[in-house]
């Protein structure tokens, strides 16, 4: 029997990949072969999706992109010469894209069938779980700050550090919170990682649930992402039936509830994420009180963002000190890191913190897609800075990107040509910050509107001397922005604006890079 | 206008099951819209009462999320993604094009009802960029063409008598 592997991701789906697993299964028939389709989680190739596999002796076969038309004559280069059919690419994981790469959230995509328990379990599931459920809790939450992890999310905050405040924060109900509500444009890791292997989520959250003693737990997940959403909601009445969500051998009750967002970017800001779980408007909170200790209906409350919380399980099932040999600095684990926008090999890129822009943007990504010359990445979503290849060499470190004031964010990388004009993306950032604030301060509500009108004014006058005008108030709003805002949110946004500026002087009709001092 | 008296069975099925639902404001309104397609003017005093909350506090909650209608949708929502990755890749040009095709601006609704327009920021699509979700499917890797064909598709569709 053909034992055939199509992903089910929703982007994967989004490129033909429920028409290819249709055309396969009707060739089949026609044929009278005997096949069995399993739709498993995506690779993350995703310039090769929809990739089709293929069980063979040596591994899994790979072949991709392929399209539905495509079904026939694959068929008949399965039983005849698998190797020399054009769209061949070998054994899957010898593809030098993923096997040069450090998969620990990741182990398992492309692999595993994202709501098999069985199949969860059989490659490494639930390992951490057992041996977190052995230890107490302060054990648990000493691992954790030793594994070196920091928060995902984009603030990079010691993620053992909030365990032990919200462990040692005294309350009869506490919660873990996911954030994954994941908005910043340019990735898709959170999306992958809740679509195709949902109980490494789940996972993460009952163990930080175990050492915090929190016995209730939400994941709050964007509503652009519907597939997650079913996909969570199956796996945690999966994990509820199968007994993982009750009582876990140490006489904690710990469950969990999905809930959907509504559209507002404003929501994967911790504090306003809370008052949404709450039923409110996503109005951002001011700090103090921290959400540790203070947090959702008022008690302490654990958040993180997916990917940290999908760290744990490895760190507990490998031990902190695995964890913390990869990485460099105070950088420490893998990032999965999302090569998007106008590059050639677009996807999903786990490796330890380190690499260099250059090795990813250029090494895994390939240059641009459009074959034009390479212009700048924009690194950690919408909030994140432009950065220009003369600065690609820096390795992606959280300290190494904040020294030239940028960050890494979420890992989000998106590639522009020479095309794509900056003055143009800056007004975006600021368009985009004024549709999204919340509203609760004024640098960020009123700021990006008059950014957006300073932009307009500078790009529309032929006056060099005012334009020189424009850009100094434009630098002082950055300012004004980055410091006085509440959140994240306002005070990011300066990052697009003042990288395009700095390095793209041109696009905004300034002579040199002198001129927007 | 639709007759809303209508809609509150289900509306009171909804506020039902989740009364006790802590914070369960958004969880409602989603169930409302899914059940009904909108959230009918209605709909808002029961809500107000069932949760122990004035009505501006659900109409403030309605208004600050991008996802919540006030009024029945259009056949079709068509959600080209605007963001930085999509940019990189054309959809500035998709969007000149949709805005030809349809006659509609952003946020536009066709007279005959047959197709809404929405912004949106980020499908999580980014690696297979330019995308859209149309009536909820993706599709990415999207060409002026594949756009043409999905628009006429939605308009050509024969109307329900």
């Amino acid at each position: 029997m053909l034992k055939l592997f199509v992903p089910c991701d929703s982007v994967a789906r989004a490129v033909g990949a429920d028409q290819l697993a249709d055309a396969l299964s009707a060739e089949a028939q026609r044929r009278q072969v005997e096949v069995q389709i399993q739709r498993t989680s995506s690779r993350g190739l995703y310039w090769l999706e929809p990739l089709l596999e293929v069980e063979t002796a040596e591994g899994r076969q790979g072949f991709g992109p392929v399209a539905a038309e495509d079904v026939a004559g694959l068929f008949e280069a399965l039983t005849a010469a698998p190797a020399e059919h054009p769209l061949a690419l070998g054994l899957v994981e010898q593809i030098p894209y993923l096997s040069s790469q450090q998969r620990l959230l990741f182990a398992r995509a492309g692999i595993t069938r994202p709501l098999s328990l069985e199949d969860y379990r059989n490659h490494g599931g639930f390992e951490g779980l057992a041996k977190a459920a052995l230890l107490e809790q302060a054990e648990v939450v000493a691992a954790v700050l030793d594994s070196g992890l920091r928060g995902r999310g984009g603030a990079a905050f010691p993620a053992g550090i909030k365990w032990r405040t919200v462990r040692d924060a005294p309350a009869v109900q506490k919660y873990v919170v996911c954030n994954a509500d994941e908005g910043d444009s340019g990735t898709f890791a959170d999306r992958m990682l809740m679509e195709g292997d949902p109980f490494l989520l789940i996972e993460g959250m009952i163990i930080a649930g175990l050492a915090v003693g929190a016995s209730k737990g939400y994941i709050y997940v964007r509503s652009e992402y519907p597939d997650a959403v079913h996909a969570l909601n199956e796996a945690v009445l999966l994990a509820r039936e199968a007994g993982y969500l009750d009582t876990t051998g140490s006489g904690v009750a710990f469950d969990l509830e999905v809930r959907v967002g509504a559209g507002a970017y404003i929501c994967g800001e911790e504090t306003a994420l809370l008052e949404s779980l709450e039923g409110k408007r996503g109005i951002v909170r001011a700090k103090p009180p921290l959400p540790a200790l203070e947090g959702l209906f008022g008690q302490p409350t654990l958040v993180h963002n997916v990917l940290t919380l999908a760290s744990v399980p490895i760190i507990m099932a490998k031990g902190a000190q695995f964890y913390r040999d990869f990485g460099m600095g105070r950088s420490l684990g893998t990032l999965p890191f999302q090569l998007a926008g106008n590059v050639r090999y677009g996807g999903l890129v786990e490796r330890a913190f380190g690499l260099t822009l250059r090795e990813l943007v250029e090494g895994y990504g390939g240059g641009t897609a459009s074959g034009r010359p390479l212009k700048a990445a924009q690194v950690g979503g919408p909030l994140g800075a432009w950065v220009p290849p003369s600065q690609f060499d820096t390795p992606l470190d959280y300290e190494a990107f904040a020294a030239l004031g940028a960050m890494i964010g979420h890992g989000g990388v998106v590639v522009a040509d020479d095309t794509l004009n900056m003055a143009n993306m800056a007004r975006f950032a600021l368009q985009f910050c004024a549709e999204e604030s919340c509203g609760k301060c004024t640098p960020c509500r009123i700021g990006s509107t008059r950014g957006m009108e300073v932009v307009d004014r500078l790009i529309a006058s032929s006056d060099p001397a005012y334009r020189a005008d424009q850009a100094n108030l434009l630098h002082d709003l950055c300012d004004t922005m980055q410091y006085g805002s509440l959140c994240a949110m306002g005070g990011m946004t300066s990052y697009p604006v003042a990288s395009a500026l700095k390095h793209f002087p041109a696009d905004f009709g300034l002579a040199s890079p002198e001129a927007a001092q | 206008m639709p007759d809303e008296t209508l809609d509150l069975p289900v509306i009171q099925r909804v506020l039902d099951h989740h009364r006790d639902t802590p914070g369960a404001l958004l969880p409602i309104l989603h169930a409302i819209q899914a059940g009904v397609g909108y959230i009918p003017d209605a709909a808002v005093p029961d809500i107000a009462h069932a949760l122990n909350l004035s009505q501006a506090e659900v109409r403030g909650v309605i208004t600050f999320y991008h996802d919540f209608r006030t009024a029945p949708p259009a056949r079709h929502i068509l959600r080209l993604c605007r963001a930085e990755s999509c940019k990189s890749r054309g959809a500035e040009t998709l969007a000149a094009q949709l805005r030809e095709q349809l006659g509609l601006d952003d946020h536009g609704t066709s007279a005959d009802g047959a197709v809404s327009l929405r912004p949106v920021y980020c499908l999580g699509a980014c690696a297979c960029s330019p995308a859209l979700e149309l009536d909820g499917q993706v599709h990415a890797r999207l060409t002026p063409e594949r756009l043409s064909a999905l628009v006429s598709g939605c308009l050509q569709e024969v109307k329900p008598c």
